[in-house]
């Protein structure tokens, strides 16, 4: 009876503590961190309404990065055509940028859209990479190192922006091919990338993301009617650098709206968090799992012993 | 070398001794006693032998290639498809078929079922090999093969679930080597080294349970980071892990049957009594502890369908897609368990577990490549890329058979043990 009670007041102590702690839990601790971006990360606000399809920042892009010539020149429009399984075109290992043409029914002109990198707050590929070869930096970009790469190409699973290229043609130096906002040359002494400098129609807007997002917004409330009431990218997979304004429901112009408003990385801290606690159970579980299994063995050792040493004694006697 | 084992009675090889009382060198133990004019004769007369040289003869430099002219040149492996046949079978396929090491070394070591214990070995080396030859596809598929321990010692991202199957591969293939070993110590008759592992045996196994546990499942959670890409109905993000976890279960238990089965039906001399006898018994007993998880996973399967509110998928083509996995892949085969395992059809269950490993191929290559960018269009491999991933499948299959005639794993050694 004894210690019945016991253990029941061991369980009421349990709930007690339980209890406790769930109210008493600090709301700024938060399990496994919760990361909002760089407080003055840069962005660019793109403007659908505004683009119209020149392909300058195609060309600046090729320049600044060194990228091999492409097949046809910048002022060659049929491009737009081309379609590679039945999809537009995207970004490749020659190609960090590109824009495609959409025909849109319901106006009376086709919309050209810019793609790259988009730049996450908390990237897929960075959190998916186990070589750590990408860093977010504090200026926004998401850049990518070379040197250890392992060219697993779980980065390019993980993006939900099918942004990352890998070197397929190269044997001994394949690697990673995306935007990096150019970090190297312009980002870090906070000049705007080469494609926004190159826009001639101020269709791409540099500057902090929260004042770029700020004016997008603010475009959105001025000219009613204008735009579709959002700014793709403000909460797509966590929040991008790099935002859409589109005049046409975004999915019209290729961009993917079924996206969790959560980082790619919240999909997947279930199986995370379940580590830790299978590797602190198992050996004890399954350790006690041996035991049980194997009692009626042991006893029968006991027994055995017990005997042997009865038999002993009465020999004795 | 069913011929030579008739004629010679100290042939197949089961003792350090020869007849006359010398001891076998490991050279002729290599041989398998045979001189070197009988060895190529029992080559020769195999015709799965020169099915070999056929593949070898045009995958040896496939694989060459593969290694200077780059990826681009053997697989249509892309941007959009940057996984293709060499992990969504080489990887995503072989390490669940693997999974029979740990199944057996638990039911043996850990629950102490030693009527088990002749299939024990034979499990333990089909875990080993898989594993080892899933590596293998690895390094065939990574871009810069030659950096693998990168993620080990070099330069380490532990919040990735690569990061998790790296580790956890590596470390279980090093539990896999210590647990196969006493076979090799045995062989090669040193009997120290085979009692030094002995003490570490149930250590090793509860190891085996928690790593197979976590990189079975993160295989799984791999597909977590497309959450947009992959087929709702092959992608659960809450459960992937388990339904990965679970389906290697039964995908494990098959693949003993499988490589049991044709060990008794083309290797029956290399066999001994206990293995030979048994065989029914602990085929029965695995077709019941593989369909447990079968109906398991059906379960959860469902489970999932409900939780992420996906009913409606399974009435457009791909819901028909996924009955129909479902059906031939784990109900199909769980029936014909069933049927064997009630009636004593041995047979049946034989030809269940040939469904269920290939339904759990299927399964992985609809996740990683079939159901993979749905929405987009449908990548099919380059021939070359197939060929390839048969080249390295005969290979494992050649290492297999090679060790099952030496090392004694499905006959009891006779000499000192």
């Amino acid at each position: 009876m004894n210690k019945l009670l016991n253990r029941r007041n061991f369980l009421k102590g349990g709930l007690a503590t339980t209890a406790a702690a769930a109210v008493l839990k600090n709301s700024d601790t938060q399990a496994a961190g919760h990361f909002d971006g760089y407080p003055d990360s840069m962005g660019v606000l793109v403007d659908l309404t505004r683009c119209v399809g020149c392909r300058s920042c195609e060309a600046a892009c090729n320049k600044e990065q060194q990228l091999p010539e492409p097949a046809k020149p910048y002022d060659d429009f049929s491009v737009f055509d081309e379609m590679h399984h039945g999809q537009k075109r995207r970004t490749d290992e020659t190609r960090y940028t590109v824009v495609n043409r959409y025909d849109v029914p319901e106006i009376d002109h086709p919309l050209f859209r810019k793609i790259q990198c988009n730049h996450c707050a908390e990237p897929a590929c960075l959190t998916s990479c186990f070589v750590n070869a990408y860093t977010k930096t504090p200026e926004g970009a998401v850049i990518y190192n070379p040197k250890v790469c392992v060219g697993c190409r779980n980065c390019m699973i993980a993006c939900p922006f099918y942004i990352p290229t890998f070197k397929f043609s190269h044997a001994f130096t394949p690697r990673i091919m995306k935007c990096i906002f150019c970090y190297d040359t312009r980002l870090k002494d906070g000049k705007a990338p080469a494609c926004v400098e190159a826009c001639p129609q101020e269709a791409l807007t540099f500057g902090k993301r929260t004042e770029v997002l700020e004016m997008g917004k603010q475009r959105i409330r001025m000219t009613p009617g204008k735009y579709v009431n959002h700014v793709y990218g403000e909460h797509e997979v966590g929040g991008t650098a790099w935002m859409y304004l589109s005049s046409v429901p975004f999915d019209k112009v290729g961009l993917d709206t079924h996206l969790p408003n959560e980082p790619i990385i919240y999909s997947v801290k279930d199986f995370l968090a379940m580590v830790p606690m299978v590797l602190t159970i198992w050996p004890g579980l399954f350790v006690g799992f041996h035991l049980l299994a194997t009692r009626k063995d042991k006893i029968k050792e006991l027994e055995d012993a017990k005997n042997k040493k009865n038999d002993e004694k009465e020999e004795q006697v | 070398m069913k011929l030579f084992s008739k004629e010679r009675p100290e042939i197949p090889i089961v003792n350090h001794l020869k007849e006359d009382g010398t001891e076998w060198t490991i050279k002729e133990k290599l041989w398998l006693g045979l001189s070197v004019s009988e060895y190529k004769k029992q080559f020769i007369r195999n015709p799965v032998n020169w099915l070999m040289v056929f593949i070898f003869a045009i995958g040896v430099p496939l694989i060459i290639g593969r290694y200077i002219f780059g990826l681009g040149w053997v697989t249509h492996a892309s941007n959009d498809y940057p996984w293709g046949l060499f992990l969504g079978f080489g990887l995503f396929g072989m390490v669940p078929l693997s999974a029979s090491g740990f199944m057996l070394g638990t039911t043996v070591e850990l629950f102490g079922r030693k009527d088990f214990h002749s299939i024990e070995r034979l499990a333990l080396l089909n875990g080993l090999l898989g594993y080892f030859f899933a590596v293998l596809f690895l390094e065939v598929d990574l871009g810069m093969w030659w950096r693998l321990p990168y993620p080990m010692f070099v330069s380490l991202g532990p919040a990735a679930v690569l990061f998790l199957v790296a580790w956890h591969v590596a470390t279980y293939l090093s539990v896999q080597i210590a647990e196969v070993l006493p076979s090799f110590f045995e062989w090669i008759g040193w009997l120290k080294g085979k009692r030094a592992i002995r003490k570490w045996v149930l250590g090793l196994t509860v190891a085996g349970i928690i790593l197979s546990t976590l990189h079975q499942g993160a295989l799984g959670a791999l597909f977590c980071y497309a959450p947009g890409k992959v087929h709702p109905l092959w992608l659960s993000v809450n459960f992937q892990w388990l339904h990965f976890f679970c389906s290697s279960i039964f995908a494990g238990l098959s693949m003993v049957i499988i490589a049991s089965t044709l060990i008794k039906n083309f290797m029956a001399w290399r066999c001994d009594d206990e293995f030979l006898d048994n065989l029914d018994y602990v085929t029965i007993g695995m077709a019941k502890g593989a369909s447990l998880a079968m109906i398991t996973y059906l379960c959860i399967k469902i489970v999932a369908v409900a939780h992420d509110q996906e009913w409606s998928y399974l009435l457009t083509g791909w819901g028909t897609y996924y009955f129909l996995e479902l059906g031939i892949a784990v109900v199909l085969p769980m029936c014909m368990f069933a049927v064997g395992i009630r009636k004593h059809y041995v047979t049946l269950i034989r030809f269940g577990a040939f469904i269920a490993a290939f339904g759990i191929i299927w399964n992985r290559l609809n996740t990683s490549l079939i159901c993979f960018n749905w929405q987009m269009y449908q990548d099919i491999p380059h021939w070359k890329e197939v060929w390839i991933t048969i080249t390295l499948y005969s290979l494992y299959f050649l290492t297999y058979r090679f060790i099952v005639y030496r090392m004694p794993i499905v006959y009891e050694w006779k000499g000192e043990r």
